[in-house]
């Protein structure tokens, strides 16, 4: 195996490992937010004409599953390395930057499709959905995991303490799922939260996911996967910059 | 021959700390080779900077003739590193560990290497224990293991016997001993100077991110221009004329200073007609440590020369005349 693949295998052996606390627990998680939110809603709101609110639900739900987990993944590996010290594991051995980066964005997308999957397959025992177009739907989830798996890269290179990917998460990237239409659609928002949902780019990943389960969306598809795309390609040059100098990590 | 281990006018700051200043070192392949030198030293800097785990400000770092960021996959491989601080990733048994640490390097199939260090590191009965359960010496020998994994020609060892037992240390020895004896070019840093007088062939001690004596430990033995006379005496004090001679004195034992044998006459005719009586005498070679003093406390009386510009060497950060 080369070192790229042997990282990638431990990245993923070290969340399988704990998988009731990496997977099933926010498996749980989410559908708690499903039985609680369709149950007040239900009846109350209706969205894209005939659509019940829980169904309307699922898809932002996944994402956000999908999104949050794919962030946790490989930031509380880096810091954890980082801050027990074992990073150096790593960082001794004939790894480039690109095996570095490729193996934790990898292991988080893998985490954050498998808790997605879960989420999904549950869901399904709850609300009826129909799967339009299923190809959208994996690209929004592919770009919005292998975003959060770089964010979370990002964040754990940058922090020195628990706390620190705490608050990133917390005061970061929480705000943007919630606001970002996963319990609503923007257009019941008005005019100026409109507007600034559009500056949100989580916002274009739950609605393009959601067009992939309904065809209708806020927002064109292929514009939304853009600037998914464009996001991801302007985090992983920054990301792959700050590991070539080894900033935080080779001092 | 390529040297194992080549540094050149290595730089190394942190913030305003000099850390490594102007280094330079060759370690020829083969060698048994100790790094000595106080907490803050740039010991670890200097080991970092081989590992990549730190990059020079300026200077060139090179093992096995392989440049440390140009061509940082093959000195890598070339090289070995038990850290000084004991880490281990807790997700893993002991063979996973090592397996993974292999695979790293892009080695498949290597269990039977694997076993082999288990074996000679006695750590074949823990092969599936999770590192988390094992006690701080076991863990001690599991990154040996690890820096060995890929076979590395150049292995360093960085205080590996801090809090180590007695059993633990000493088997340790026999192994990187046996090492050494393969073939392999040991580098060592250890605050326990007996160790390094046993083990190292050649030393280079380290002040300040200075290397300031740097020999074969017998030329560092032998540069010591003292031997010591340890005395028991009763009937009388110690004269006064030899208070200047006193190393260290906790009555009726006094340890004392000569410049050589010829002294040694002199020294107990004073003593004997002073009208004390001489009732154990043994005398002491300088051992490393007494090396180290006198280096260490050396540099100390250069660095305050230095503050009146009386500069033995160039400060830190000038170019090398």
């Amino acid at each position: 195996m080369s070192g790229f693949g042997t990282l990638l295998y431990k990245e993923l052996l070290r969340f399988w490992k704990v998988a009731f606390q990496t997977i099933a627990a926010p498996v749980l998680t989410t559908l708690l937010y499903l039985l609680i939110f369709s149950h007040v809603m239900q009846g109350q709101a209706r969205v894209y004409g005939a659509l019940p609110y829980s169904a309307f639900l699922v898809p932002g739900l996944v994402m956000m599953a999908v999104l949050q987990n794919a962030f946790a993944n490989s930031s509380s590996s880096v810091v954890q390395s980082k801050i027990t010290g074992n990073i150096i594991f790593v960082l001794l051995p004939p790894l480039s930057y690109w095996d570095f980066f490729a193996a934790y964005v990898f292991a988080s997308v893998v985490r954050g499709m498998v808790v997605g999957v879960g989420v999904l397959l549950v869901s399904l025992g709850f609300v009826g959905l129909p799967f339009g177009h299923p190809l959208w739907m994996l690209a929004f989830a592919l770009a919005g995991s292998a975003i959060l798996g770089t964010l979370g890269l990002l964040a754990g290179i940058w922090a020195e303490k628990f706390d620190q990917v705490a608050a990133f998460q917390s005061f970061l990237i929480v705000p943007l799922t919630f606001l970002s239409g996963v319990f609503y659609s923007i257009r019941s928002l008005p005019a100026f939260w409109q507007g600034l949902s559009h500056f949100n780019p989580f916002f274009y990943m739950i609605d393009g996911f959601r067009y992939g389960f309904f065809g209708v969306s806020d927002i064109n598809p292929a514009l939304s996967l853009g600037i998914a795309v464009a996001s991801l390609l302007a985090l992983t040059a920054l990301t792959l910059a700050l590991l070539r100098r080894g900033y935080k990590l080779r001092h | 021959m390529i040297p194992a281990i080549q540094v050149q006018q290595v730089h190394k700051r942190f913030g305003s700390v000099h850390a490594l200043c102007g280094i330079d070192l060759e370690v020829a392949p083969g060698e048994f080779f100790g790094l000595l030198g106080p907490n803050g030293a740039g010991k670890t800097t200097l080991i970092n900077t081989l590992a990549g785990l730190t990059r020079a400000d300026s200077g060139s770092v090179r093992v096995m003739g392989h440049d440390v960021i140009t061509a940082y996959r093959d000195s890598r491989r070339a090289l070995g590193v038990v850290p000084q601080e004991l880490v281990f990733d807790p997700f893993f048994s002991v063979r996973e560990t090592l397996r993974i640490q292999s695979g790293y390097f892009g080695l498949r199939h290597n269990d039977a290497w694997i076993d082999e260090i288990m074996h000679h590191l006695d750590l074949a009965g823990k092969a599936d224990a999770n590192m988390r359960s094992l006690s701080g010496g076991m863990k001690r020998r599991v990154l040996v293991a690890q820096a060995l994994v890929h076979k590395p020609p150049v292995i360093v060892l960085d205080e590996p016997t801090a809090g180590v037992d007695v059993e633990l240390r000493q088997g340790l020895w026999e192994f990187v001993r046996g090492l050494n004896r393969d073939g392999h070019t040991v580098v060592l840093t250890t605050h326990y100077l007996e160790e390094a007088e046993a083990m190292c062939a050649r030393i280079a001690m380290l002040k300040q991110g200075r290397i300031v004596a740097l020999d074969t430990t017998s030329n560092l033995l032998n540069r010591m221009d003292s031997l010591y006379l340890k005395l028991r005496i009763t009937g009388a004090a110690l004269p006064a004329a030899l208070a200047a001679r006193v190393r260290d004195s906790h009555d009726p034992v006094h340890t004392l200073r000569l410049r050589s044998y010829a002294e040694v006459e002199g020294v107990l005719a004073q003593v004997r007609e002073a009208g004390a009586h001489i009732e154990e005498l043994e005398l002491l070679q300088p051992d490393l440590e007494d090396v180290f003093v006198q280096i260490m406390n050396r540099e100390e009386a250069g660095q305050m020369r230095e503050h009146a510009s009386v500069s033995r060497f160039p400060p830190c950060g000038a170019p090398n005349p």
